[in-house]
Formats: C-alpha cells, sequence, structure tokens
C-alpha cells in the first residue's frame, strides 16, 4: 500500500533567491494506519538536490530525521536502601520526543557542525529537551543518556550514520523503521542539507499516525465513553465466563 | 500471530495472552482464587503498561470467577448469605482501600508498597498454609480426624446468623472484618483477594473447604467489577481486546481447573495453593533483592 506522492512542483514555484541549494522531497506514505495486525511499518523519504548554480565546494551531507508528538517523561533512579531496591532520584524532562530516528549520509561529526545540532536539535541528546533537570538530582546527565539507552533498545530512537545513500550528490533516499509500539499523532520529518557541516537548507513535512478500523473504535470509545465503555467490558467478561460454563455442561 | 492492542498500544502474540489466560483460568478454577495476583505479574513480564495490566487484569478475573462460581454452584458450594456479608464489608475496605492508595500515589511510592505488601500477604499466606496442610497429610495418613468445630471468639460475639451452607452458627462481626481487611488489600493491590480470602475463611471461620472457594469465588466477582468500572472511568486502563483474549484462555481453564480439584483431596488442594503463593511471593522478592539490570525507570507524566 506505498501511496507515492511526490512534492515537486510546490517547491519549484517557492522563490529561491537567497540559496543556491534546495531540498526536493517525496515521502512513501504520508498517513500510518495503527490495525488490529499492525507491525511495524517502514517509510521510505528520498528526493533531490536542485541547483540553480553549478554545485559549490564543501563536502554535502544530507540528515533525516523523524519525530513523534513529545511528552513529559518522568526518569526513576533506584536505589539500594535497607537492602532492596527502590526508587530514589527523580528527574521530569520537559520534552522528550515519544519516537525519534535520525539518519543521515556519514558520520554526524562530520556532516553536522554543533552549534548548527544546537541550533535545529538535530542529535537524540540535543533533541531531549531538558531545562533546569541540574537543580533535581545529582548527576543529571545520567538520567537523560538512561533515557535515551531504554528508548533505543525499544527501537523508539534510532541513530543510523550512513543509512541515507546519496548519489552523484543530488539524490538521496533512506528508510525509516517505525517501530510496532507507536503512539499516534502527527510524526515530523526534517530533512536537513548540509556544507562541511553547515545547515544550508531545511525541510519539513509531516505523517499522520492515526489507529483505524477496531482499533479505532474501542480506543474512542474509552476516552469518549469511558463508563459504557466499562459496563461494556464488564458485560462481555460476564456472558464469556456464562457461555464457557454453559458450553461445558453441554459437551459432558 | 500478533495482534497489536487498542489501549496497551503494544502488539503481543495472541498464542500466549490465551496460554496466559488458560493459566490463571486454571488456577482460578481448583483453587478458587481469581488469579489476579498471578495474571498482573505475568502481564507485567511481557510488557504491557502496568496500568493496563492492573486494569485490564481486574477484567479477566470477572471472567473467570463467574465461570468458576457457576462451576461451584452445580455442587452447591457457594453460601451465599456469608458471601453477601463479606462483600458488605469488601466495599467498605475497598472504599478505604483506594483512598490510600490516592494518597501513595502522589508520594510516589505505590509500586514499592505494592511490591512490599505482595513479599509480605503472600509470604505470610503462603507458610501458614503450606505448613498446615503438610501436618493435616501426616496426620491423616495414620487415622482420619474430623473437623473440629471451635467454638472460639467468633461464637461468642453478639448478632449471631446461621450460615447453613458452610454449617456455622457465628457472630455476623468476624466475617465482616474479614471482609474488609480483604477488600482493602484488594484495592491496593490491585487483586481479588481471593488468596487472602481463601485461608482466612478456612483459618478465622472455620468454614469447609469445599465452601470456601464458591463463596470466594462469589464475592470477587462483585469486588473485581467495581474495580474495573472504576479504572475505565478514572484512567481509561482496561483493553478490552487484551481482556478478550485472555478470557477466551481463562475461562476454558476455569472449567477443567474445577472439573480437576473435585478429585483432588482438600489438603493436597491447599498445599498446590501455597506452593503456588510461595513462588510468586519469591519471584517478587527476589525483583527487590537483586540489583536490577537497568536502575533507571520511564514512566509518562499527566499533563
Amino acid at each position: 500500500m506505498i501511496r507515492a506522492l511526490v512534492l515537486l512542483a510546490m517547491l519549484i514555484a517557492a522563490p529561491a533567491l537567497a540559496q543556491e541549494e534546495r531540498i526536493v522531497l517525496g515521502l512513501s506514505e504520508t498517513r500510518v494506519s495503527i490495525t488490529a495486525d499492525f507491525q511495524g511499518s517502514e517509510i521510505m523519504i528520498y528526493g533531490a538536490v536542485q541547483r540553480e548554480t553549478p554545485q559549490p565546494d564543501g563536502a554535502l551531507g544530507v540528515i533525516v530525521t523523524v519525530q513523534g508528538p513529545p511528552t513529559q517523561v518522568m526518569v526513576r533512579k533506584k536505589e539500594r536502601r535497607f537492602g532492596i531496591w527502590i526508587n530514589r532520584e527523580k528527574v521530569r524532562i520537559g520534552r522528550a520526543p515519544s519516537f525519534y530516528a535520525v539518519a543521515t549520509s556519514g558520520p554526524l561529526e562530520r556532516v553536522l557542525s554543533e552549534t548548527d545540532n544546537l541550533r535545529h536539535q538535530i542529535s537524540i541528546p540535543r533533541a531531549i529537551r531538558a531545562i533546569g533537570i541540574s537543580a533535581q538530582a545529582e548527576n543529571s546527565p545520567a538520567f537523560i543518556e538512561a533515557l535515551e539507552r531504554i528508548r533505543r533498545a525499544e527501537g523508539l530512537y534510532a541513530m543510523q550514520e550512513g543509512a541515507v545513500r546519496l548519489t552523484k550528490g543530488t539524490l538521496f533516499r533512506t528508510d525509516i523503521q517505525l517501530p510496532v509500539n507507536l503512539t499516534e499523532g502527527d510524526y515530523r520529518v526534517r530533512v536537513f542539507l548540509t556544507r562541511d557541516g553547515r545547515v544550508v537548507d531545511m525541510f519539513e513535512d509531516r505523517i499522520g499516525v492515526q489507529k483505524a478500523g477496531i482499533e479505532r473504535f474501542i480506543h474512542a470509545l474509552a476516552h469518549e465513553k469511558p463508563l459504557i465503555y466499562g459496563l461494556l467490558s464488564l458485560v462481555l467478561a460476564v456472558v464469556a465466563g456464562w457461555s464457557a460454563s454453559a458450553a461445558f455442561r453441554f459437551v459432558r | 500471530m500478533q495482534l497489536y492492542l487498542p489501549i496497551a498500544e503494544v502488539s503481543v502474540n495472541i498464542f500466549l495472552l490465551l496460554g496466559l489466560g488458560g493459566i490463571v483460568g486454571f488456577m482460578s478454577g481448583m483453587f478458587g482464587v481469581g488469579g489476579g495476583f498471578l495474571i498482573t505479574p505475568l502481564l507485567f513480564f511481557i510488557g504491557i503498561p502496568p496500568a493496563v495490566a492492573v486494569a485490564t487484569g481486574a477484567n479477566q478475573v470477572v471472567a473467570s470467577s463467574v465461570s468458576g462460581v457457576l462451576a461451584q454452584l452445580k455442587r452447591k458450594a457457594v453460601d451465599f448469605r456469608m458471601g453477601s456479608v463479606l462483600l458488605a464489608g469488601g466495599v467498605v475496605g475497598s472504599a478505604f482501600g483506594v483512598a490510600v492508595f490516592a494518597r501513595l500515589n502522589t508520594l510516589g511510592q505505590v509500586d514499592l508498597f505494592v511490591q512490599l505488601s505482595y513479599v509480605l500477604f503472600l509470604g505470610l499466606v503462603g507458610t501458614l498454609m503450606f505448613q498446615e496442610s503438610v501436618r493435616t497429610l501426616r496426620r491423616s495418613k495414620h487415622a482420619p480426624v474430623k473437623r473440629s468445630r471451635q467454638h472460639g471468639w467468633a461464637h461468642k460475639m453478639p448478632f449471631k446468623m446461621k450460615f447453613r451452607a458452610s454449617g456455622l452458627y457465628i457472630s455476623v462481626i468476624p466475617p465482616l472484618m474479614v471482609g474488609g481487611f480483604v477488600g482493602f488489600l484488594a484495592a491496593i493491590m490491585g487483586v481479588g483477594g481471593g488468596f487472602i480470602m481463601v485461608p482466612a475463611m478456612i483459618y478465622l471461620l472455620g468454614m469447609p473447604t469445599k465452601i470456601v472457594i464458591g463463596t470466594s469465588l462469589f464475592q470477587i466477582i462483585f469486588v473485581t467489577a467495581f474495580t474495573t468500572v472504576m479504572h475505565a472511568v478514572t484512567s481509561q486502563t482496561v483493553d478490552m481486546a487484551l481482556a478478550l483474549l485472555l478470557i477466551l484462555g481463562g475461562v476454558i481453564g476455569a472449567q477443567v481447573g474445577a472439573r480437576i480439584g473435585v478429585r483432588l483431596r482438600a489438603e493436597q488442594l491447599r498445599i498446590l495453593l501455597a506452593l503456588l503463593v510461595l513462588a510468586v511471593c519469591a519471584k517478587i522478592a527476589t525483583d527487590l533483592l537483586f540489583r536490577p539490570s537497568e536502575i533507571y525507570s520511564l514512566s509518562g507524566v499527566l499533563p
């Protein structure tokens, strides 16, 4: 079910005077539906670098990021007290993306300068916005590292250096793997074009991730009519319990 | 075959869920416990978020208890009068427990408190039951001993009531107190409370084991039904698809369990339940005692 959608025409129309190079982008899908048999999804992001003038000097780099809706996260650290492991210190992180994948055309430190990383919040630690956490716990950076480590292990954060294939300095493509434990919402796709680590152009698009079919119905009912949903769950349970009992009596 | 769960927002294997439901249902039918103390930790283990696991576990326990009660009912092994008295106490205790739970939640130590209560009560109940059953088994090898009718404190209090199915004529105060205490623990630990209720009825109220199971299941239905609706309304954490799969496995397991339970002797039944309770207790205790592989944990913050 790959719906190719090329946004060429839209982009060419934009007046490009200040920049010599621009990104033209396509996504293999603009919507991801989470159905009952959802197994995760792969999105192909492809595009081209458009130039009015001959190619300038400096190493060319392409960075693609996909970011899920950000939320607040509480990171807790266990410590041994009275012989048992219990939660002690905690750090509240203001905004952490629920999903974040970065793909680059080369090693990150080569294709992106630290200044532009800071400005555009591209690398995983930069994408986690944690302001004023140092007051909340000793060694607060360890909490951010833990958040990154745990989410990476769950496939929610990914850093793929060299995963963007760049052909003849013009065409590029990469695949981003969306894991099965996705949250609903708008996923922000950003593509950066860099020259010697400096961002020369940026393009942004969105992918809508939504539940569909029976998944959507159940989710909506649970949130909009919680009492009816709760009672329905009960009826389901009682009927199932009774019918199993009746079925067994019949079998005997 | 994988299935994406709409509320839990994870994808799990259908047969794994059916199997889990089946095992827990089997226990429920055999021992008369709702199985909440088993299903909830098992769901954590396969990666269901804790809040969803607790709420959905309660929903599954409703179904397996209904199925179990019906199986017990045919053998006239349910004391409705006793069940209602226990339930009356249970509702009061549960309401109190929910309030304490909310207070602990604001302090941020709910997990620890729940784990400690599991270790304490499972350990205590398991050890007592195991000792008692071993003693009874050993004695019965030499000479069959009749169940002694203690005329203790439960007979001296006022408001006496006749519980014909249990063969008891005692004051309603002890059952009310037992029901209240179990209801309180059930609300805090997120379980039906059968594993505490069953031994309490046998050892504190002196009810016959065969009646205890049906009666315990009868009152668990109402306690867990209340819990399910509360969770659905306050936190929207009941996953209907998850519950349905667990229930499908569970109701079948419960019927099989009830059949096998009839063939075993009461003491053997009690020894098996005691071992099961102790095993779960040991698992939770080791989690607390040993250094976890990841000492950091993440949780969402409600806006």
